[in-house]
Protein backbone atom coordinates (compact mmCIF):
# COMPACT_ATOMS: atom_id res chain seq x y z
CA UNK A 1 0.00 0.00 0.00
CA UNK A 2 1.16 3.45 -0.76
CA UNK A 3 2.21 5.16 2.51
CA UNK A 4 1.20 9.18 2.63
CA UNK A 5 4.06 10.84 3.04
CA UNK A 6 3.37 13.86 5.94
CA UNK A 7 3.48 16.48 3.21
CA UNK A 8 0.77 14.61 1.03
CA UNK A 9 -1.08 13.77 4.26
CA UNK A 10 -0.95 17.78 5.26
CA UNK A 11 -2.06 18.85 1.59
CA UNK A 12 -4.88 16.76 1.73
CA UNK A 13 -6.24 17.96 4.88
CA UNK A 14 -5.38 21.70 3.39
CA UNK A 15 -7.41 20.86 0.54
CA UNK A 16 -10.32 19.29 2.42
CA UNK A 17 -10.57 22.29 4.93
CA UNK A 18 -10.76 24.56 1.54
CA UNK A 19 -13.59 22.85 0.23
CA UNK A 20 -15.81 22.22 3.31
CA UNK A 21 -15.47 26.46 3.52
CA UNK A 22 -16.74 27.28 0.02
CA UNK A 23 -19.17 24.78 0.47
CA UNK A 24 -20.50 26.95 3.69
CA UNK A 25 -19.83 30.24 1.99
CA UNK A 26 -21.68 28.98 -0.78
CA UNK A 27 -24.96 28.12 1.32
CA UNK A 28 -24.85 31.74 2.89
CA UNK A 29 -24.32 33.36 -0.43
CA UNK A 30 -27.12 31.88 -1.91
CA UNK A 31 -29.33 32.63 1.25
CA UNK A 32 -27.88 36.06 1.33
CA UNK A 33 -28.74 36.42 -2.32
CA UNK A 34 -32.43 34.94 -1.53
CA UNK A 35 -32.57 38.00 1.20
CA UNK A 36 -31.49 40.53 -1.51
CA UNK A 37 -33.92 38.75 -3.96
CA UNK A 38 -36.76 39.47 -1.00
CA UNK A 39 -36.08 43.11 -0.65
CA UNK A 40 -35.72 44.47 -4.25
CA UNK A 41 -38.83 42.68 -4.92
CA UNK A 42 -40.78 44.50 -1.88
CA UNK A 43 -38.53 48.21 -2.85
CA UNK A 44 -39.56 47.86 -6.74
CA UNK A 45 -35.94 48.08 -7.30
CA UNK A 46 -35.12 51.21 -5.57
CA UNK A 47 -32.34 51.24 -3.21
CA UNK A 48 -32.99 51.86 0.29
CA UNK A 49 -31.98 55.01 1.89
CA UNK A 50 -29.88 54.17 5.47
CA UNK A 51 -31.60 55.44 9.11
CA UNK A 52 -34.53 56.06 10.39
CA UNK A 53 -35.07 52.49 11.56
CA UNK A 54 -33.74 51.56 14.65
CA UNK A 55 -33.61 47.59 15.46
CA UNK A 56 -33.23 45.91 19.18
CA UNK A 57 -31.80 42.47 19.36
CA UNK A 58 -29.62 40.71 21.36
CA UNK A 59 -26.10 40.57 20.48
CA UNK A 60 -25.87 37.14 21.20
CA UNK A 61 -29.01 34.73 21.06
CA UNK A 62 -28.37 32.08 23.12
CA UNK A 63 -31.97 29.89 22.06
CA UNK A 64 -32.33 30.43 18.25
CA UNK A 65 -36.23 29.45 18.53
CA UNK A 66 -36.89 32.29 20.20
CA UNK A 67 -34.98 35.57 19.49
CA UNK A 68 -37.04 38.38 20.69
CA UNK A 69 -37.22 41.02 17.85
CA UNK A 70 -38.27 45.30 17.89
CA UNK A 71 -38.25 47.62 15.14
CA UNK A 72 -39.31 51.26 15.17
CA UNK A 73 -39.35 53.95 12.55
CA UNK A 74 -39.03 57.71 13.15
CA UNK A 75 -42.11 58.58 10.98
CA UNK A 76 -44.53 61.62 12.23
CA UNK A 77 -47.66 58.90 11.40
CA UNK A 78 -50.04 61.29 10.08
CA UNK A 79 -52.69 60.59 7.46
CA UNK A 80 -50.83 61.66 4.27
CA UNK A 81 -47.33 60.75 5.96
CA UNK A 82 -46.74 57.58 7.42
CA UNK A 83 -44.92 54.40 7.44
CA UNK A 84 -47.46 51.45 5.43
CA UNK A 85 -45.02 48.52 5.45
CA UNK A 86 -41.94 46.97 6.77
CA UNK A 87 -40.56 44.12 6.25
CA UNK A 88 -37.87 41.70 8.42
CA UNK A 89 -35.55 39.43 6.35
CA UNK A 90 -33.33 37.31 7.94
CA UNK A 91 -29.92 35.94 5.46
CA UNK A 92 -29.11 32.85 7.12
CA UNK A 93 -32.55 31.18 7.56
CA UNK A 94 -33.69 28.05 4.88
CA UNK A 95 -36.42 30.92 3.79
CA UNK A 96 -35.22 34.69 4.00
CA UNK A 97 -38.48 36.02 4.61
CA UNK A 98 -39.61 36.51 8.72
CA UNK A 99 -42.91 39.16 8.52
CA UNK A 100 -44.56 42.07 7.04
CA UNK A 101 -45.90 44.40 9.45
CA UNK A 102 -48.50 46.94 7.99
CA UNK A 103 -49.58 50.55 9.83
CA UNK A 104 -51.43 53.06 9.24
CA UNK A 105 -52.37 56.39 10.21
CA UNK A 106 -54.11 55.17 13.10
CA UNK A 107 -50.97 52.98 14.33
CA UNK A 108 -50.00 56.24 16.16
CA UNK A 109 -46.16 54.88 16.13
CA UNK A 110 -44.62 52.86 13.71
CA UNK A 111 -42.93 50.14 15.79
CA UNK A 112 -43.59 46.66 16.74
CA UNK A 113 -41.96 43.57 18.82
CA UNK A 114 -42.74 40.03 18.15
CA UNK A 115 -40.04 36.78 18.47
CA UNK A 116 -38.73 35.37 15.82
CA UNK A 117 -36.32 31.74 14.56
CA UNK A 118 -32.63 32.29 13.68
CA UNK A 119 -31.16 29.05 12.49
CA UNK A 120 -27.61 30.16 12.63
CA UNK A 121 -25.34 33.95 12.70
CA UNK A 122 -27.07 36.25 10.68
CA UNK A 123 -27.68 39.75 9.69
CA UNK A 124 -31.93 40.98 10.08
CA UNK A 125 -32.25 43.36 7.63
CA UNK A 126 -35.20 45.74 7.96
CA UNK A 127 -36.81 47.96 5.48
CA UNK A 128 -39.32 50.35 5.24
CA UNK A 129 -42.02 51.66 3.46
CA UNK A 130 -43.73 55.29 3.75
CA UNK A 131 -46.86 56.03 2.05
CA UNK A 132 -44.80 58.85 0.07
CA UNK A 133 -42.96 55.67 -1.28
CA UNK A 134 -40.04 56.14 0.22
CA UNK A 135 -37.26 53.59 1.34
CA UNK A 136 -35.22 53.04 4.87
CA UNK A 137 -33.32 50.48 6.13
CA UNK A 138 -31.20 49.12 8.80
CA UNK A 139 -29.70 45.76 9.78
CA UNK A 140 -27.81 43.96 12.57
CA UNK A 141 -26.34 40.80 12.84
CA UNK A 142 -26.92 38.15 15.78
CA UNK A 143 -24.70 35.64 16.70
CA UNK A 144 -26.98 32.38 17.34
CA UNK A 145 -25.58 29.76 20.10
CA UNK A 146 -28.36 27.17 19.21
CA UNK A 147 -30.20 27.44 15.85
CA UNK A 148 -33.73 27.26 16.00
CA UNK A 149 -35.19 25.41 12.54
CA UNK A 150 -34.51 21.55 12.12
CA UNK A 151 -33.72 18.61 14.51
CA UNK B 1 -59.91 24.35 17.17
CA UNK B 2 -57.10 26.83 18.24
CA UNK B 3 -56.69 27.74 21.73
CA UNK B 4 -57.90 31.11 23.77
CA UNK B 5 -55.86 34.16 22.60
CA UNK B 6 -54.19 36.37 25.52
CA UNK B 7 -54.49 40.20 24.79
CA UNK B 8 -53.19 43.45 27.19
CA UNK B 9 -54.11 46.73 26.28
CA UNK B 10 -55.72 49.56 28.75
CA UNK B 11 -59.55 49.88 29.11
CA UNK B 12 -59.74 53.72 29.67
CA UNK B 13 -57.89 56.39 27.86
CA UNK B 14 -57.57 59.61 26.90
CA UNK B 15 -58.52 61.03 23.69
CA UNK B 16 -55.16 61.17 21.40
CA UNK B 17 -53.46 59.04 23.57
CA UNK B 18 -51.27 56.25 21.65
CA UNK B 19 -51.55 52.76 23.57
CA UNK B 20 -49.85 49.88 23.50
CA UNK B 21 -51.67 46.76 23.00
CA UNK B 22 -49.90 43.08 23.65
CA UNK B 23 -51.34 39.97 22.06
CA UNK B 24 -50.36 36.23 22.10
CA UNK B 25 -51.88 33.09 20.65
CA UNK B 26 -50.93 29.97 21.25
CA UNK B 27 -49.70 27.92 18.26
CA UNK B 28 -47.17 25.51 17.85
CA UNK B 29 -45.84 27.59 14.19
CA UNK B 30 -44.84 24.30 12.93
CA UNK B 31 -42.00 25.63 10.54
CA UNK B 32 -42.18 22.99 7.68
CA UNK B 33 -38.83 22.58 8.22
CA UNK B 34 -38.10 19.83 11.45
CA UNK B 35 -38.27 16.53 11.00
CA UNK B 36 -39.67 13.32 13.09
CA UNK B 37 -38.13 10.45 14.58
CA UNK B 38 -38.46 8.41 11.16
CA UNK B 39 -37.03 11.46 9.24
CA UNK B 40 -40.56 12.50 7.41
CA UNK B 41 -40.50 16.24 7.52
CA UNK B 42 -43.27 17.21 9.98
CA UNK B 43 -45.59 19.78 7.42
CA UNK B 44 -45.79 23.04 7.80
CA UNK B 45 -48.66 24.87 9.76
CA UNK B 46 -48.11 28.68 11.22
CA UNK B 47 -50.31 31.16 12.05
CA UNK B 48 -49.61 33.26 8.38
CA UNK B 49 -51.68 36.87 9.57
CA UNK B 50 -53.01 38.51 12.41
CA UNK B 51 -55.03 41.96 11.76
CA UNK B 52 -56.18 43.78 14.04
CA UNK B 53 -59.07 46.22 13.17
CA UNK B 54 -60.27 49.59 15.01
CA UNK B 55 -64.12 50.22 14.83
CA UNK B 56 -63.92 48.76 11.53
CA UNK B 57 -60.40 50.10 10.14
CA UNK B 58 -57.96 48.01 9.60
CA UNK B 59 -55.20 49.89 12.24
CA UNK B 60 -52.01 47.06 12.25
CA UNK B 61 -51.47 43.39 10.42
CA UNK B 62 -48.79 41.49 9.88
CA UNK B 63 -47.89 38.56 7.50
CA UNK B 64 -45.89 36.14 9.12
CA UNK B 65 -44.03 33.54 8.20
CA UNK B 66 -42.25 30.36 9.52
CA UNK B 67 -39.25 32.47 10.85
CA UNK B 68 -42.10 33.69 13.49
CA UNK B 69 -41.46 32.09 17.09
CA UNK B 70 -43.73 29.47 18.48
CA UNK B 71 -46.73 30.92 20.44
CA UNK B 72 -46.91 34.38 18.05
CA UNK B 73 -46.74 37.22 20.30
CA UNK B 74 -47.05 40.56 18.65
CA UNK B 75 -46.49 44.33 20.74
CA UNK B 76 -47.82 47.37 18.70
CA UNK B 77 -49.53 50.39 19.17
CA UNK B 78 -52.57 52.81 18.35
CA UNK B 79 -54.07 56.18 18.57
CA UNK B 80 -56.96 56.32 19.92
CA UNK B 81 -59.28 59.53 19.03
CA UNK B 82 -62.84 57.39 20.12
CA UNK B 83 -64.38 54.77 22.02
CA UNK B 84 -64.80 51.68 20.12
CA UNK B 85 -63.92 47.86 19.80
CA UNK B 86 -60.94 46.05 18.84
CA UNK B 87 -61.04 43.20 16.27
CA UNK B 88 -58.29 40.94 16.39
CA UNK B 89 -57.52 37.70 14.41
CA UNK B 90 -55.40 35.43 13.94
CA UNK B 91 -55.65 33.08 10.76
CA UNK B 92 -53.96 29.64 10.42
CA UNK B 93 -52.35 28.12 7.19
CA UNK B 94 -55.60 25.73 7.33
CA UNK B 95 -57.54 28.73 6.64
CA UNK B 96 -58.98 28.59 10.74
CA UNK B 97 -59.76 32.09 11.98
CA UNK B 98 -59.03 32.88 15.88
CA UNK B 99 -60.75 36.39 16.27
CA UNK B 100 -60.97 38.39 20.04
CA UNK B 101 -62.88 41.97 20.92
CA UNK B 102 -61.81 44.11 23.10
CA UNK B 103 -63.61 47.59 23.82
CA UNK B 104 -61.85 50.82 24.60
CA UNK B 105 -63.19 54.08 26.61
CA UNK B 106 -62.15 57.18 25.58
CA UNK B 107 -63.16 59.59 28.98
Amino acid sequence: MHQLSRRDALALGASGAALTLIGLEDRASAAAKEAADVINQFTGGKTPANGKVSIELPEIAENGNTVPLSVAVDAPMTADNYVSEVIVVADGNPNPGVATFHFSSLSGKAAASTRIRLAATQNIIVVAKTSKGEFFTNQKLVKVTIGGCGG
Amino acid sequence: MAEKPRLKLPSDVKKGEVIEIKTLLPHVMESGQRKDKDGQTIPRKIVNKFACEFNGKPLFSVNMEPAIAANPYMQFHAKIEESGAFKFTWTDDDGTVTTAEEKITVS
